[in-house]
């Protein structure tokens, strides 16, 4: 549906132009075109509910090309419009790996097709994310790539980050490194502590996490480069990216929800669901999370949306891979966890999920001002209301989200990319 | 009883003084001209072991076949496993083929528990990675308690390579539930982090701890689960953690010394300790079918288990309730008499 309509009486929450107040907003075409007490065309009741900018996420896995059984670009950005996004920035390791502008256009073809959401494609620093040789960072720039990460597999050569943190200063692009010391996670399992004794499963130390975002940090400082530093799990990294931006470091950083949801605990079950990297910390490290995210130091609350099929999930814990779900359970956590406790509020949590996350990454026209003659990008959601997470009923290809039956506050209603119904009372659309 | 043997951590010293004093009974059948009983006849025991193991296996074997079982083998090489097939899907086929009780060895941590939530049949863990090995525990426990007539009170020294062990895990649990003192000892690098939360000492002095060491327990090298090596050579290892006759001698003499095998003679244990009067390492080899007859009598024979397979109490109340109800196995029924009396 475009044309011209009107939200009314809707809360409005905009970090970027510092609003929280009850307005209409007039929707015309693919913009806003008033926000205050007028209405034009077409009423839909919004009383009750939050109208904000649509999420933004920084990191998420699309999977394709190479594992369509796992998540499409049509099924994932679908999964992202039910979850509230608009605008999504998947990362590099799909196969072929996007090292190069033509998975960059393939991504971006499929996603405009699907209609869904914007996407945003994370460019591969390193050839297919070996370590060994620059991508071509320009020729992926030239087309509007603002980050690039070989997510998944660190560069391991202080060498080779430094050398692609100098490199991307030509556009001033975004260097984020997967932050994994792997000389200390050869065959990790599970964060490393008492838990990981008793399991029999290889540790995980907090260390290699640290270890490579002190070394990032200490080279991006050095350079002036910018440097993001994806889901961060430890206490000892939130510290280390504080003192980081108090001495003027151009560092972002994003946390997950299951970060600051779940502890390692989960593990006890042996079920795979809750194998992620970096692992599922403990009580102290959620924690720590949280109060990153209160007191900025964290800027976004970024996915790490990672589909896999059934059959590669029900397996040894040994033998499965990484990663949750995310997209569709985001706003949810971010209220029932964060919002409703007292963390954040409910501006902060917009300001993490959408605004933040757009400013840290130069994209434009998402992440508000909600204002007129912006582009309409929105979410609008229910804050109050309840609902039970059934993995049969996501919109995501696959079905490895570890809040299977966790009743949660906070609902997507409708989300709205540039006028357009993406989701329409909770219905993807 | 619990509906599977999966950790030590599910025990309680009810459950296992229970074990241990049902295996006393059924240790006479090994005696007897004719080794077998009839308790689990018609059941059928598949032994699924996804990791090489001669001992357990032909131990889970030996057991099942005393209580005259069925025993199927289930091994890597040639099956369906080979060809692909993933745990879930083995695990499925043995629940429509109707396998009673599953004993399952597997390399990867937590296989048996994750086994529980695809099968009906009771689960017996023969050994998971890092994480457990019960009955290995078990009859260490039995075997200690037939030595020293106790468990509870004694100081237990572990030393080795605990990080990668199994064993240990199960068998430090095991003690301290009993009441025993453990020590574990052996280099920083092969304590596992948190060890000290498992109600044990931790030291890495062996000769300070073999004074005051009623009970030696000598681990293996795992060196094929080390990855990068944790300490700089063999020869450095057996000076200082290795048990030769000196470091006998300075045991308290009545003390035992015991392994679970395979032994690297000549490496944490050289071949005169092993052979010496104080190893009872073949008891416990002897041992370990009479505890596993045990365990897979308690969690498949008796009344409870005959009539269908939800009959395990789960609830904690019933639970306690048997912790009073020590009773020896009815295998009275057999005409070749009560296997409990050849045993004393």
């Amino acid at each position: 549906m475009r044309g011209t309509y009107t939200l009314t009486g809707c809360r409005v929450i905009d970090p970027a132009s510092h609003v929280d107040g009850y307005a209409n907003v007039v929707i015309s075409g693919e913009r806003i075109a008033d926000v205050g007490r007028k209405g034009a065309g077409l009423r839909i009741d919004a009383e009750g509910l939050v109208v904000a900018p649509g999420l933004v996420d920084l990191h998420c896995h699309l999977r394709e090309p190479g594992r369509e059984d796992a998540e499409t670009v049509a099924t994932g950005t679908a999964a992202a419009a039910a979850g509230g996004f608009t605008a999504v920035c998947p990362m590099a390791n799909t196969d072929p790996v996007c090292d190069h502008v033509g998975v960059v256009e393939q991504v971006r073809r499929r996603a405009a097709d699907a209609g869904y959401c914007d996407v945003y494609p994370v460019g591969a620093i390193t050839r297919g994310l070996a370590g060994n040789e620059l991508a071509e960072l320009g020729a992926m720039a030239a087309i509007g790539v603002r980050c690039f990460s070989d997510d998944g597999m660190p560069v391991r050569s202080a060498r080779m980050m430094r050398c692609a943190l100098r490199y991307a200063k030509t556009w001033d692009a975004i260097i984020c490194n997967h932050a994994e010391e792997a000389s200390l996670t050869d065959r990790a399992q599970m964060n490393e502590g008492a838990l990981s004794s008793a399991l029999g499963l290889a540790g995980w130390p907090h260390e290699a996490e640290e270890v490579q975002v002190a070394r990032d940090l200490i080279l991006a400082h050095g350079l002036g480069s910018r440097l993001h530093i994806p889901h961060v799990s430890t206490r000892g990294t939130v510290e280390l990216i504080r003192a980081a931006k108090a001495r003027g470091s151009r560092v972002t950083a994003e946390a997950c929800p299951h970060h600051f949801t779940l502890c390692e605990t989960e593990v006890a079950s042996f079920d795979p669901v809750f194998k992620v990297n970096p692992p599922l910390r403990t009580a102290e490290d959620v924690e720590a999370v949280r109060a990153g995210l209160a007191d900025g130091t964290i800027d976004a609350i970024a996915t790490d949306h990672a589909p896999h099929p059934p059959e590669t999930k029900e397996r040894e814990w040994d033998y499965a891979p990484c990663g949750m779900l995310g997209l569709e359970t985001a706003l949810a956590l971010t209220i029932t966890e964060l919002v409703k406790p007292g963390v954040l509020t409910l501006a902060q949590a917009i300001a993490c999920l959408a605004t933040k996350p757009a400013a840290s990454r130069d994209i434009i026209g998402h992440g508000g001002p909600i204002q007129a003659g912006a582009p309409a990008n929105l979410v609008v959601f229910d804050p109050s209301a309840s609902w039970t997470v059934d993995p049969e009923r996501l919109s995501s290809r696959s079905r490895n989200t570890p809040y299977a039956g966790r009743e949660l506050l906070g609902k997507v209603v409708h989300t709205i990319l540039r006028g357009r119904f993406t989701c329409r009372q909770g219905q993807v659309v | 009883m619990i509906p599977h043997l999966l950790s030590m951590a599910d025990l309680d010293a009810a459950a296992i003084t229970r074990i241990l004093d049902t295996a006393e009974s059924l240790k006479g059948v090994a005696l007897r001209p004719i080794k077998k009983v009839p308790i689990l006849r018609g059941r059928t025991v598949c032994n699924l072991f996804y990791e090489d193991s001669t001992r357990t296996r032909i131990s889970f074997e030996i057991a099942a076949k005393r209580l005259s079982a069925d025993v199927i083998n289930f091994s890597l090489t040639g099956s369906s496993v080979a060809k692909g097939e993933s745990l879930k899907d083995t695990a499925l086929t043995l629940q429509a083929m109707g396998v009673d009780a599953v004993v399952v060895r597997h390399a990867a941590s937590g296989a048996p528990t994750q086994l529980t939530r695809w099968i009906n049949a009771r689960v017996l863990n023969a050994g998971d990675g890092w994480h457990q090995h019960p009955t290995q525990a078990l009859l260490d426990l039995f075997t200690i308690r037939e030595r020293r007539s106790r468990v509870a009170g004694l100081r237990v020294t572990i030393c080795g390579d605990i990080a990668h062990s199994r064993v240990a895990r199960s068998l430090t649990q095991g003690l301290v539930t009993m009441g025993a003192t453990v020590t574990l000892v052996g280099p920083p690098t092969l304590i596992p982090p948190g060890a000290s939360h498992w109600g044990a000492a931790i030291n890495h002095d062996l000769d300070v701890t073999l004074p005051q060491t009623d009970v030696l327990y000598l681990l293996r090298m795992q060196r094929e689960r080390m990855g990068e090596p944790c300490f700089p050579s063999i020869r450095e290892y057996t000076r200082l953690w290795g048990v030769n006759r000196d470091r006998l001698a300075a045991l308290p003499e009545d003390a035992i010394v015991m392994h679970p095998g395979p032994m690297n003679r000549g490496v944490e244990i050289t071949a005169d300790v092993a052979d010496a009067g104080s190893a009872v390492i073949t008891d416990q080899v002897t041992n370990g079918i009479a505890v596993r007859m045990s365990c897979l009598y308690l969690m498949l024979g008796g009344e409870e288990a005959r009539g269908e397979s939800t009959a395990f109490p789960k609830s904690a109340s019933s639970r306690a309730a048997e912790k009073h109800s020590v009773s020896p196995p009815a295998v009275g029924g057999d005409s070749r008499g009560d296997p409990g009396k050849g045993s004393k």
